[in-house]
């Protein structure tokens, strides 16, 4: 397994594209907290950037990849090594290397600006989300055997997760504003990633007015701790949950 | 020591193996041919593995092959179209290959030497042509000294001179006693390396045949010559 990982890693760094991703993510965050004296403000610019880029190119470039890596599977399954190994170590490859381009992008200029506790919870946010989406870029390409397929389905997640997932919650709200929906719509709300990740940051810079309503009743429903606990563990649910899927369609591909 | 055991395969509203059953023995050289589309590749794929089966099964020395990976140890394999990670060179492939599989003994670097890959080890595997890709499949399937080869349309985009330099090689590790399996639509390539045939038509196993006994039994000089007799009277009839 170590040996696959190795091999995964050394490509995915010889590819140019995830040192691009590094440098861009370090200059948003350089610029914004040079420009911004007020380190709150500074984490919601970049939170908001983040919760954008991070997931487009977490999932791009992972379903790319994979698809990418047709050869190096095919060669693989051939050989005497287990099917999950393959998939498993595609992922922790892909995951090692976003984490590691989000930590030195993000990472330094927030431990440098920004309070130890929210900074840190910054970091654990942004490697979730790169975990979540490369998790749904597996979901993605697993499901079928055409690249542009593949990232065709990627793109509308990701659309639909960063854009459009907003406004089916804004449409529900008003259209259903005389019931008592508030738990409806805290359960609704645990089926985006990026909105959990929000809510969790949030709650901790006590900064109410900017939650929204989801976070509204969220920090109402289950309070501080509570509520950070269970964002955490519908993030990881998030994480494992399309990859294991994807792994059960792998095992029973042909190639 | 391999057996398939009544496996059918679907793609789609295809019916690609249809309950085929084959036993292959040791020692043996097999010519697995039939027409386009027959279901060679599927069958061979799923003896690796690559394509996993709707129903039946595949034994290789008594085990079955679900759920295990550590059979493969044994099994050279040389596929029709060989596919490698585009940005890695020669040199970066075998070592990986050689690395996952942790073979202990001595490696038959036999091919590697007659085909001069040494000198190409710096190459992109992007950049290299058809035969020389399927040379690298050659040097890789002898690499590990298998016990079984299944060698997927061989000699097809080799030079003359590499096919014979292969070809010697296949004979010498039959008579090393090994299991080879070999597809293949150039009958006449075969015929002093074959010693049973089997014929596949529409994914079932049309005949399966000791060689010397299809020779006497069509009364012809070559396997080639046996089989377009057999098929032209399947055709009449």
């Amino acid at each position: 397994m170590n040996r696959l990982i190795k091999f995964v890693m050394l490509d995915i760094i010889k590819n140019k594209t995830i040192l691009g991703y590094t440098l861009l993510l370090s200059a948003f965050a350089w610029s914004i907290f040079g420009l911004e004296d007020n380190s709150t403000k500074g984490v919601l610019t970049l939170l908001n950037i983040m919760l954008l880029i991070v997931p487009l190119v977490s999932i791009i470039f992972s379903t790319i990849y994979i698809y990418n890596s047709s050869e190096f599977i095919d060669l693989m399954v051939s050989q005497p090594v287990k099917r999950n190994k393959i998939w498993i170590s595609l992922y922790i490859g892909l995951c090692l290397a976003q984490i590691s381009a989000f930590i030195v992008g993000v990472g330094v200029p927030l431990l440098l600006f920004v309070p130890l506790n929210i900074a840190l919870s910054m970091m654990a946010v942004g490697c979730m989300i790169s975990i979540i989406f490369i998790a749904i870029a597996f979901f993605a390409s697993a499901i079928t055997h055409d690249k542009s397929k593949g990232i065709g389905i990627s793109i509308m997640l990701w659309l639909y997760f960063a854009l459009l997932f907003d406004g089916i919650v804004l449409f529900i709200l008003f259209q259903f504003a005389d019931y008592p929906i508030e738990h409806i719509m805290v359960g609704i709300t645990m089926l985006s990633p990026i909105d959990m990740a929000r809510i969790l940051i949030l709650l901790q810079l006590d900064v109410s007015a900017l939650l929204g309503y989801t976070g509204a009743i969220f920090n109402d429903f289950f309070g501080t701790i509570l509520g950070a606990l269970i964002s955490s563990i519908v993030l990881l649910l998030w994480a494992i949950l399309p990859f294991y899927i994807s792994l059960r369609i792998f095992n029973k591909k042909d190639l | 020591m391999i057996k398939i055991d009544s496996i059918s395969k679907k793609f789609g509203k295809l019916q690609v193996l249809n309950s085929t059953t084959v036993e292959f023995k040791k020692g043996e050289c097999i010519a697995l041919i039939g027409p386009n589309g027959c279901g060679k590749t599927t069958l061979i794929k799923s003896i690796l593995g690559m394509v996993i089966p709707d129903s039946g099964d595949v034994l290789v020395n008594n085990t079955s092959i679900k759920n295990n990976y550590l059979y493969r140890n044994g099994i050279g394999y040389m596929p029709q179209i060989g596919r490698y990670p585009e940005n890695m060179n020669i040199g970066q492939v075998l070592d990986m290959i050689k690395n996952i599989r942790k073979y202990e003994n001595q490696l038959d670097e036999e091919l590697l030497h007659s085909y001069k890959i040494k000198d190409l080890l710096n190459k992109k595997m992007r950049t290299l042509s058809g035969g020389t890709t399927q040379k690298i499949s050659a040097v890789i399937a002898f690499l590990f000294n298998p016990d079984v080869l299944i060698l997927d349309e061989p000699t097809a985009g080799l030079d003359p001179l590499a096919s014979e330099i292969l070809k010697e090689k296949i004979l010498k590790e039959k008579n090393n006693g090994k299991l080879i399996i070999i597809t293949s639509h150039l009958l006449s390539e075969l015929d002093e390396l074959v010693t049973r045939i089997v014929f596949m038509q529409e994914g079932k196993i049309k005949f399966n045949k000791n060689a010397i006994e299809l020779k006497e039994e069509t009364q012809m000089v070559s396997i080639a010559k046996a089989i377009t007799h057999i098929l032209k009277a399947s055709i009449n009839e």
